[in-house]
């Protein structure tokens, strides 16, 4: 096996040994969505009707609608806990044992950043079993189907979380990042509420959706569920993971400060 | 003349307008145990981090064994860092699997390669327990231990002893003074406690950035009719006061 290979699975074993040892995190990720999924998608199912669109064939209830978006919300919280760890080893200085090993930056934090997608989808894994027990209509095979999308859904929002990290000094400076970072990115996409629906009622949040990453990783992960490749989300999905990974190695190239 | 493990030349390092390394210049030759002295603010950590290329190099040059500073270079060069850089949350053996596996040692050599630290280290009993549970002097040993699984030819060492009780400190003193002596292991030991230094260790004193001088301790003390290091140290860093234990 080559060495970098070795280097993966150390970072992402160390990674899934630290989520186990933190029981707790596994369940806190589950409980936010589980909440929207059981009270909210609940409440808001007389109210809100959903006509045919794809990749749905039928009309659909609105918690079938949102486990998508849900999804995405997992992968976006996981990225930015995941963006908090990478603060917290920097404070603690166990980020200096992993820059400083013989390897190239951009191949440590790459490594990194897909130890952090392997416990989001772990986590995602547990949130579309409840989902499925609770009687959203997700097929079977679509667990299988949606896996390729949540790698490449997990690298976006994870590069976006490490992007962050890099700009970010302190622990204590985070409680901003979930204000003005983690609540807009979901709340202007089409996790909640589908784009025409956003339209009718404000064409301005209508296109701050429709340009939002978020959506077109939502997009991506709704379409691979009942197993269709939505080509234009994904793509965008794609490059922007790219373009947020690429500004997160850069971001943590050696500083001229200490 | 052999090429020496760490070769400094001219290295300055700047933070905006303050100057905090000023033409360092500096050798250490392979089993050699070289003591980078200086008081706090000195630029030694400045130095470390450039070392480790945690901080981006300014102005001169720093090679390796002959090489110059890059990422695989890193794989002859162990580091123990003045902070604590282990993992709390996981048993020492783990932290040292980790540290092995970023090396690139696999199999029956890493089990092996962690058990002879861990004896060395006499850590074996410990090896099972969260690092979390150790005492400082016990971290302290698994970060030597795991700074030398991947057997590196240059240990640089950072402030290493800081908080630590003085049986603990002469322990890790004693130990790495050993394997610089019987495995020809090349050391740069930074601190500003001048009892961990020897009458016959070879010193370079770093103040204000700049490297003041260079040579055996013994030597130095002697030359400038001095009663003891802690009062060629006051006199060439201009102090009234040392964090000196040694009389």
């Amino acid at each position: 096996m080559p060495v970098a290979l070795t280097v993966l699975g150390a970072i992402v074993w160390r990674e899934l040994l630290r989520f186990w040892q933190q029981r707790s995190r596994f369940f806190g990720a589950l409980v936010r969505p589980l909440i929207w999924l059981i009270v909210f998608a609940s409440g808001f199912r007389a109210a809100l009707g959903l006509s045919i669109i794809p990749p749905y064939e039928t009309y659909i209830t609105y918690d079938v609608y949102i486990t998508p978006g849900l999804v995405g919300m997992i992968q976006l919280f996981n990225g930015m806990q995941h963006s908090l760890s990478l603060v917290y080893d920097r404070e603690m200085g166990s980020m200096r044992v992993l820059l400083t090993s013989p390897h190239r930056l951009s191949w440590l934090l790459t490594c990194r950043l897909l130890a952090g997608v392997v416990v989001s989808v772990v986590q995602v894994y547990g949130f579309l079993l409840i989902a499925r027990l609770w009687g959203v209509d997700i097929p079977w095979m679509g667990f299988i189907w949606v896996f390729p999308a949540l790698l490449i859904t997990g690298v976006l929002l994870g590069a976006a979380g490490m992007l962050i990290s890099s700009w970010v000094n302190q622990i204590e400076n985070f409680a901003g990042v979930m204000n003005f970072v983690v609540f807009p990115v979901f709340f202007l996409s089409t996790a909640l509420y589908p784009l025409w629906k956003m339209q009718e009622s404000s064409v301005w949040l209508y296109w701050v959706c429709a340009v939002n990453p978020f959506s077109s990783a939502v997009e991506t992960l709704r379409f691979a569920l009942y197993g269709q490749l939505a080509l234009e989300p994904a793509l965008v999905t794609l490059a922007g993971a790219a373009v947020l990974l690429a500004l997160a190695i850069r971001g943590y190239r050696p500083r001229q400060r200490a | 003349m052999s090429t020496p493990a760490l070769h400094i030349a001219g290295l300055s390092h700047r933070y905006g307008a303050r100057l905090a390394l000023d033409g360092v210049s500096l050798n250490v030759a392979p089993g050699e145990f070289r003591v980078l002295l200086g008081p706090n603010g000195a630029g030694k950590s400045t130095l470390y981090g450039l070392l480790t290329r945690l901080l981006a190099c300014q102005s001169g040059a720093i090679e390796l064994f002959g090489q110059t500073l890059s990422a695989p270079a890193m794989a002859g060069l162990g580091v123990v860092f003045q902070q604590p850089t282990l993992d709390l949350d996981l048993t020492v053996e783990q932290n040292l699997a980790y540290f092995a596996a970023l090396h690139g040692l696999r199999g029956s050599e890493r089990r092996a390669r962690i058990d002879a630290e861990l004896q060395r280290m006499a850590l074996v009993e410990r090896r099972h327990e969260r690092v979390r549970l150790l005492n400082g002097g016990h971290r302290r040993r698994v970060e030597i231990a795991r700074a030398l699984l991947h057997r590196p030819r240059l240990l640089l060492l950072d402030e290493a002893t800081v908080g630590l009780d003085m049986p603990a400190r002469r322990f890790l003193v004693e130990h790495v003074h050993r394997l610089a002596r019987e495995e020809g292991l090349a050391v740069l030991w930074a601190t500003h406690l001048i009892d961990e230094v020897r009458a016959d260790d070879h010193i370079a004193l770093l103040h204000q950035g700049r490297l003041l001088a260079s040579g055996v301790a013994g030597e130095l003390t002697a030359q400038a009719e001095c009663d003891s290091l802690a009062q060629w140290f006051d006199r060439q860093t201009g102090k009234e006061d040392s964090a000196c234990l040694w009389p």
